[in-house]
């Protein structure tokens, strides 16, 4: 019987005999970040165990609040400076070198096809895109995976997405995730690993397949995968050159993590995106998905275009190329936060800043930030956001706030106009 | 192992996500403690009110895909220095779930006819659990009634709960 990415990738991870269906992999990486490891770091002092399996394995980054806020969240990021020193981890990312960890951590080359990743954190699922079974997880499986380098889990079962048909100008990847999630729901992919594949995704950047990714885990998933191809193998070059002798050599390595032709899914979705719109969110839930036109003249108060979801330098020429020449509206609030620090120098470079700012966003540095509500753009009660973050939870980026959840490009619209609108509008 | 009886608080309503079970505004705590009064605070749920509902129950009956969101452990921490170590449910997020055996605590699935049952006989009325793990039972009591529901849980789970979670078990096996 034929093998999945997932299935290979374990197959080949493996660590003792399952118990029942539950494996016990090796990790290639443990990615960290302020919020959830301190917590894990203490435990693991308390216990007596404060000890890292391989410090080459633990890439560190302080982003979801960045410069701290306030005393808490320094001492979060005292925490974990302290215990990156304490261990000797080289790939500590602090502020003025740091981004939100999914753009970063595959910026610098650290999730690659078949590696096995964890990180506190829900979105880890972006990494996939590499080809990589990448998944999210909770403080203790981190605590035991810095301290053990393994973590558990179920056999993997997985979906496969077949995105077929012809994508129309205007529409992006956060249209088609958006649509994906609308189609099969919040819970569609729980406990499973989705496989997006077909002409569009082949046809797709490294930063496109990780905005797909990156929403998997909005309809359950425990990770997405794309299959690595040569646009993979073009994005890590200059991180693995040293490793093969030609791209051509590195992709064939890769290849033995695509799925056999007769592996097995739970289902096989076909998602034809022509003629697709793009899309917005309308309620506290991810898979409560609408064209955006049907949204058309929702006041908003803020635009949002940032995240691990959006945040990329993809994202924000799309944006600039909208914004170039206009002013936004009066009546809204226009945020921009560069996903990383080398996207923000290269977004300087390109004059995508310039564009930003005349048109009347105020720019921040690189941080989670307003997507998870803790600092730079938190909305007061009753406001409304159009944002390109992965998340319209009932207070997410503020108590009683709103999340309408677009595409850059819509969000840039949305800005000029001040009500939702998925292209130029003139009331 | 930790305490799996005690009253129920029914939470009627599907996909309650981790940031209502505990706000991302929290978790800049360094310690499990400080989360204690803000367990479901932005939980939206007609007639809920956090401050009140949640004093002096230990288990949590609820609908399908509990605990979605991100992966924040403060969610299940929120729930255990509250006294909650049992959640019922039809379905659970990933994610979720691992976090609630991995600290020792139980996160069960029943079928939604039998779930269906136990909304519309106990929800409204002062409801006790007790958990027999052992035989795999819940037993569900009211002054009307009394309900002994069975339940299964993976060999590894049991395992978590027996042990007081994966650190523990972890170390004495990797
Ligand atoms: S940008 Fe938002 S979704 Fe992404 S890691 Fe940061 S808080 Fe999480």
């Amino acid at each position: 019987m034929g093998k999945t990415v997932a299935e290979k990738i374990f197959d080949t991870h493996r660590v003792g005999a399952p118990l029942d269906d539950v494996h016990i992999i090796r990790l290639d990486a443990v990615f960290c970040h302020e919020i959830t490891t301190p917590i894990a770091i203490n435990d693991l002092i308390a216990r007596g165990k404060d000890r890292v399996f391989d410090a080459s394995k633990i890439k560190v980054v302080i982003d979801h609040v960045s410069p701290a806020k306030d005393s808490k969240t320094a001492l979060q990021g005292k925490i974990l400076r302290s215990w990156a020193r304490r261990h000797n981890i080289q790939d500590f990312f602090d502020i003025g070198r740091n981004g939100v960890c999914h753009a970063l951590f595959p910026e610098k080359g650290f999730a690659r096809p078949g590696y096995t990743i964890i990180m506190g954190d829900s979105h880890t699922c972006t990494h996939g895109a590499f080809g990589a079974f990448a998944a999210g997880v909770g403080t203790t499986d981190l605590e035991v995976g810095i301290l053990k380098g393994v973590c558990a889990f179920h056999y993997p079962r997985s979906i496969k997405i077949q995105i077929t048909g012809q994508l129309p100008e205007g529409v992006y990847a956060k249209d088609i995730i958006l649509s994906v999630i609308g189609r099969i729901g919040v819970d569609g992919a729980t406990h499973k690993v989705i496989e997006f594949s077909g002409p569009v995704v082949d046809a797709m950047s490294m930063e496109s397949r990780m905005t797909l990714c990156n929403m998997a885990v909005e309809a359950g998933a425990t990770c997405g995968i794309c299959y690595p191809d040569m646009t993979t193998v073009r994005y890590l070059w200059k991180h693995i050159q040293h490793e093969y002798s030609s791209p051509d050599q590195a992709l064939a390595s890769f290849s033995v993590y695509l799925p056999d032709k007769d592996a097995v899914y739970d289902a096989i979705v076909e998602h034809d995106v022509s003629g697709l719109e793009p899309q917005a969110t309308f309620g506290f839930k991810p898979d409560q998905v609408k064209p955006a036109k049907e949204l058309l003249g929702t006041p908003v108060d803020q635009v949002y275009i940032g995240s691990c979801t959006n945040g990329r330098l993809e994202d924000l020429r799309i944006a600039a190329g909208i914004l170039k020449g206009r002013k936004i509206s009066e009546s809204v609030r226009g945020v921009v936060s560069p996903a990383t620090s080398s996207i923000f120098r290269q977004a300087i470079e390109e004059g995508i800043i310039q564009t930003f700012m005349d048109a009347g966003f105020c720019v921040t540095n690189p941080t989670c930030g307003a997507c998870l509500g803790m600092s730079n753009g938190v909305m007061a009660e009753g406001e409304v956001c159009a944002s390109t973050t992965n998340r319209n939870f009932n207070g997410r980026m503020g108590k009683g706030a709103m999340v309408h959840l677009v595409s850059p490009a819509t969000a840039a619209y949305t800005a000029i106009a001040g009500y939702i609108t998925p292209s130029f509008h003139k009331p | 192992m930790k305490n799996f009886n005690g009253q129920v608080l029914f939470l009627d309503r599907s996909d309650i996500n981790t940031d209502e079970i505990i706000p991302a505004r929290y978790l800049t705590e360094n310690s499990r403690d400080a989360l204690r009064p803000y367990l479901l605070e932005d939980l939206s749920l007609e007639g809920f009110n956090f401050k009140t509902d949640i004093t002096g129950k230990s288990v949590i009956v609820t609908r399908a895909n509990f605990g979605c969101g991100s992966s924040r452990e403060h969610a299940p921490w929120a729930l255990e220095v509250n006294g909650v170590h049992l959640v019922i449910a039809e379905s659970f997020a990933r994610i979720f779930r691992q976090n609630m055996f991995n600290c020792g605590m139980m996160a069960i699935e029943l079928p939604q006819e039998v779930l269906n049952g136990i909304f519309t006989d106990y929800a409204g009325t002062p409801t006790h659990v007790t958990a027999q793990i052992e035989d795999r039972k819940l037993i569900f009591q009211n002054q009307k009634k009394t309900d002994t529901v069975p339940f299964s849980i993976a060999h590894f789970d049991a395992e978590l709960v027996r042990t007081g979670g994966w650190v523990n078990y972890a170390d004495a096996h990797y």
